[in-house]
């Protein structure tokens, strides 16, 4: 685990995996929500749990490190805020793809 | 009805909630408002609803029922209402509930959606909570992302694909053809998940491994690319390019190189590069490194390698952060028994990390010591680990004190030592060692013959201050009734004697009887101790009388039983009562396996109970030696007796073995004691390390008739200076043609180092006739008795 003031960070593992390379997932995973909410507090993580839960699906698929690069993540998480306002704000079925 | 209220307004009203009540009544108030939503099948609102509903789950209260309205947010249209949903199956659905599989024709038509991103959610959650069904439905969609040209898909669909394989893992196959050009990749997310997905194909089929093993080459070279080439910003970590993916392309060389002599070496230069040149002054460094460790020691790497590995191991345990200390001692102890040289050399600084002061990285420290006391360094380190023994946590102690047993039983350079270790042991952490210990250290003290006063002496000094620690009081009891004539007549070389009189000897041990603290079974040892004093002791037999026949009525059972013949002993056995509670002799020594095991002992160690019954059961076939006797004539000759057979046949056979595990097999040159009528006896020899005044006979009996010998009985008897003991026969049927043997062992003592001489007798039916045959045996080598 991380402890990042008053928060903890703890993740599971198995016994192969490597623990100090956690550490470092746990550390990228905590500088993405950070760049993502500027700054993140506790009660940013709170008020937006869906959006901590989507920035971790975009990092993390299945156990296992999908996207390695900061940039990339933020950017499909980006993307994907788009089109939710778009489609809300639309309020009719979507048909935008953006690549 | 009213617009339902915003997620955010819920998270509010719920946070200022100051009692548990209050959440609870708040909570269930918005479940009911949800719950009519719901029935009310509101599109608008479903997916606040649902958002709502999440948090209420997470916050630890039911919310089976949103699992229905999660699927229906799957399949609307909307991309927020399709992301919440596969956000809520995600966490309200697995496996168990039967609703999940209704989600499969909907993800089916999200991976194939136009948009990215609806794809990609569905594949995100097929990869974390998808069944063997869905995946074994789905599967055929996935490999087909596999081979798309969006890289943002094909990362996902390689993770997805890893999750399908480790649910049904016949599905393999269907991968392989999309894996061709994986490593080629540029971007490297999809690199990343691409080493994943091949690492979990070898990892669970060996035709893969050996499929993929001609990709070591393009693997070192996409490693070195990364090591070599410059700051790339995005993918960076603290000066290093890509730590994690670093890592998993080390983790697949690992699986690759295992075992297979090509790979390794084509893996030697890299992995040193890698070792040599990664900073580490950041945990990533440290990171990169630990797992090249790992790989270095799980291939075939040469040993100049595995050295470095190890130094890099032991530059570990000097970093201040725990982590990696703790990291650096878990791999430690895995690799101490391939490298146990290399290991040594950092033995000073694991013996520091006895004194951390954290839990987990002592306890390592101390297994990791374990390991690596060896007969050169056994004094040192078990300085240190009496130390750590007497400052640890509870919880260590019986683990440190079966520990240091073995260790002392392995390597005492004398026995002395031996001795006083096991005192500061007993004295130290009396309490806490296991109930098993205390037969062993009976046994260990026996068998030191010349130390019977010094442990004595030095057992009574412990208890007489304090008498709480149950196992020490056992084993002081034990002695005190053993040895108790040289306690108080004085005779001690090792230490100053002290003037104990007998009174003050049976006051020890009637306190310790008396004393609340005194468990049941010390209590029995310590009334068996009183009785055997009765036969050391000269003055006084009456105040003994008196404490046992007290007893006679004591609540506990056990006591009472015992005091009761104790008693009969003192009013109609008193002529049996100095046969009865003679000296005990040397007994045999048994190997302990471990803590955990339980220990075999020999019939005659066990309980103090049965102390008193294997000399009665010597008093029956003392009649069948007073026979052997009359046969032989001799009147220099004294009769052996057998050892009873209830020690069972089965601990015959492992009591051989566990002799043998302590004997020095050197070529003592064995003899043919007997050779008449088809029937040859030969007897081989070894001698104790330990005691060298013992020697074991291994008999050997064949038969080279064409006809078996039944019911063969093998006695010997040897002059007085010697004592004998005869364990039970292998059988007792000898089989014809040579094409069997039976074996019995003898162990003779012989502390006058006197020459060995044996008549031995032979009885046994064959041919339908009952034969028997007397010998003696003469022809004994020197090596055997000298």
């Amino acid at each position: 685990y991380y402890r990042y003031a008053s928060l903890y960070f703890c993740c599971a593992i198995e016994d192969q995996d490597n623990e100090l390379i956690t550490l470092e997932i746990i550390h990228r995973y905590v500088e993405l929500l950070d760049k993502y909410f500027g700054s993140v507090c506790e009660l940013d993580i709170i008020f937006n749990f869906e959006k901590a839960y989507f920035i971790l699906d975009e990092f993390l698929l299945g156990g296992e490190v999908q996207e390695t690069s900061k940039k990339n993540v933020l950017k499909a998480i980006e993307q994907a805020d788009l089109l939710q306002e778009v489609s809300t704000s639309n309020f009719s079925g979507l048909s935008v793809s953006m690549v | 009805m009213p617009a339902p209220i915003r997620l955010r307004e819920l998270i509010r009203t719920i946070r200022t909630a100051r009692t548990q009540a209050e959440e609870r009544e708040m909570i269930q108030k918005e479940c009911a408002a949800i719950r009519s939503s719901f029935r009310e099948e509101d599109n608008t609102y479903r997916c606040r609803n649902v958002a709502k509903l999440l948090y209420m789950h997470m916050l630890g209260y039911p919310a089976h029922f949103g699992q229905l309205e999660c699927l229906k947010l799957i399949a609307s249209q909307k991309f927020t209402d399709k992301r919440i949903g596969y956000l809520g199956a995600m966490l309200l659905l697995d496996e168990r509930q039967d609703v999940h599989l209704l989600m499969t024709n909907c993800i089916k038509n999200d991976l194939n959606h136009s948009t990215q991103y609806v794809q990609g959610l569905a594949l995100c959650t097929l990869g974390c909570m998808g069944s063997s069904e869905m995946c074994r439905d789905l599967a055929g969609e996935v490999e087909k992302l596999l081979k798309t040209s969006n890289s943002y898909l094909r990362k996902k669909a390689a993770l997805c694909a890893v999750h399908v394989i480790r649910k049904v893992p016949e599905l393999m196959e269907m991968f392989l053809p999309a894996t061709k050009n994986l490593l080629n990749e540029k971007n490297h997310g999809v690199l990343h998940t691409s080493v994943v997905l091949l690492t979990e194909m070898c990892e669970r089929s060996p035709d893969m491994l050996a499929h993929f093993r001609k990709l070591v080459p393009q693997l070192v070279r996409i490693l070195k690319n990364l090591i070599m080439s410059g700051y790339s910003p995005e993918h960076d970590v603290s000066g290093i390019s890509d730590p994690f993916l670093q890592v998993r392309i080390l983790r697949l060389l690992r699986i690759l190189g295992r075992n297979d002599d090509d790979s390794s070496e084509a893996m030697n230069d890299i992995l040193a590069q890698v070792a040599t040149n990664t900073e580490t002054s950041k945990n990533v460094g440290n990171a990169i490194l630990y797992e090249t460790v790992l790989t270095i020691m799980d291939i075939k790497s040469e040993s100049g390698l595995r050295v470095l590995a190890i130094n890099i191991l032991g530059r570990f345990l000097l970093n201040n952060d725990k982590n990696i200390r703790y990291v650096a001692l878990t791999s430690l102890l895995k690799t101490v028994q391939t490298d146990h040289n290399a290991v040594q050399r950092h033995r000073s600084t694991i013996v520091d990390c006895l004194k951390d002061l954290d839990v987990s990285i002592k306890r390592r420290a101390m297994e990791l010591s374990f390991a690596l006391v060896n007969g050169n360094n056994v004094r040192g380190m078990m300085k240190e680990l009496l130390y750590f023994l007497d400052s640890c946590e509870p919880e260590f102690k019986a683990d440190c004190a079966s520990g240091i047993f073995l260790a002392a039983e392995k390597y005492a350079p004398s026995k002395r030592w031996h001795i006083d270790t096991i005192m500061r042991v007993l004295t130290t952490a009396g309490s806490y060692v296991r109930d098993d210990a205390v037969p062993n250290l009976i046994q260990l003290i026996t068998n030191s013959v010349e130390m019977h006063a010094y442990t004595v002496q030095r057992l009574y000094k412990a208890i007489l201050g304090d008498y709480s620690q149950q196992p020490l009081v056992q084993v002081a009891s034990w002695c005190i009734g053993e040895y108790g004539d040289l306690l108080v007549s004085g005779q001690c070389e090792e230490e100053e004697p002290i003037q104990v009189t007998e009174d003050e000897v049976l006051d020890i041990l009637e306190s310790v009887l008396i004393s609340n603290m005194s468990a049941s079974v010390t209590r029995g040892y310590a009334l068996t101790a009183i009785m055997k004093l009765s036969t050391r002791f000269t003055c006084t037999v009456n105040r003994i009388k008196k404490v046992v026949s007290i007893y006679g009525s004591s609540i506990d059972v056990e006591l009472q039983q015992r005091a009761v013949e104790y008693n009969a002993l003192f009013k109609k056995y008193d002529h049996m009562r100095p046969a009865l509670l003679e000296r005990m002799p040397v007994m045999e020594k048994v190997t302990t396996n471990g803590p955990a095991e339980i220990v075999q002992t020999n019939g005659e160690t066990e309980t103090a109970v049965l102390e008193t019954k294997p000399p009665p059961s010597g008093l029956q076939p003392a009649n069948q030696a007073n026979d052997l006797l009359d046969l032989l004539g001799g009147s220099d000759i004294t009769p052996v007796i057998p050892t009873a057979p209830t020690s069972k046949p089965a601990t015959a056979g492992g009591e051989l073995l566990d002799l043998l595990g302590d004997l020095n097999l050197t070529g003592i040159p064995s003899i043919t004691a007997y050779n008449k009528n088809g029937l040859k006896i030969d007897f081989t020899f070894e001698r104790s390390n330990t005691n060298p005044s013992v020697t074991v006979i291994t008999i050997q009996a064949s038969n080279s008739t064409e006809l078996e010998m039944t019911d063969f009985v093998f006695q010997a008897a040897v002059p007085k200076t010697f004592q004998l003991q005869l364990l039970s026969p292998s059988s007792s049927v000898i089989p014809a043609f040579n094409s069997g043997t039976i074996t019995q062992v003898i162990k003779v003592l012989n502390p006058q180092k006197q020459q060995l001489r044996m008549r031995i007798k032979l009885t046994y039916n064959h041919k339908g006739s009952a034969m028997q045959d007397l010998a003696e045996v003469n022809n004994f080598p020197p090596q055997s008795w000298q």
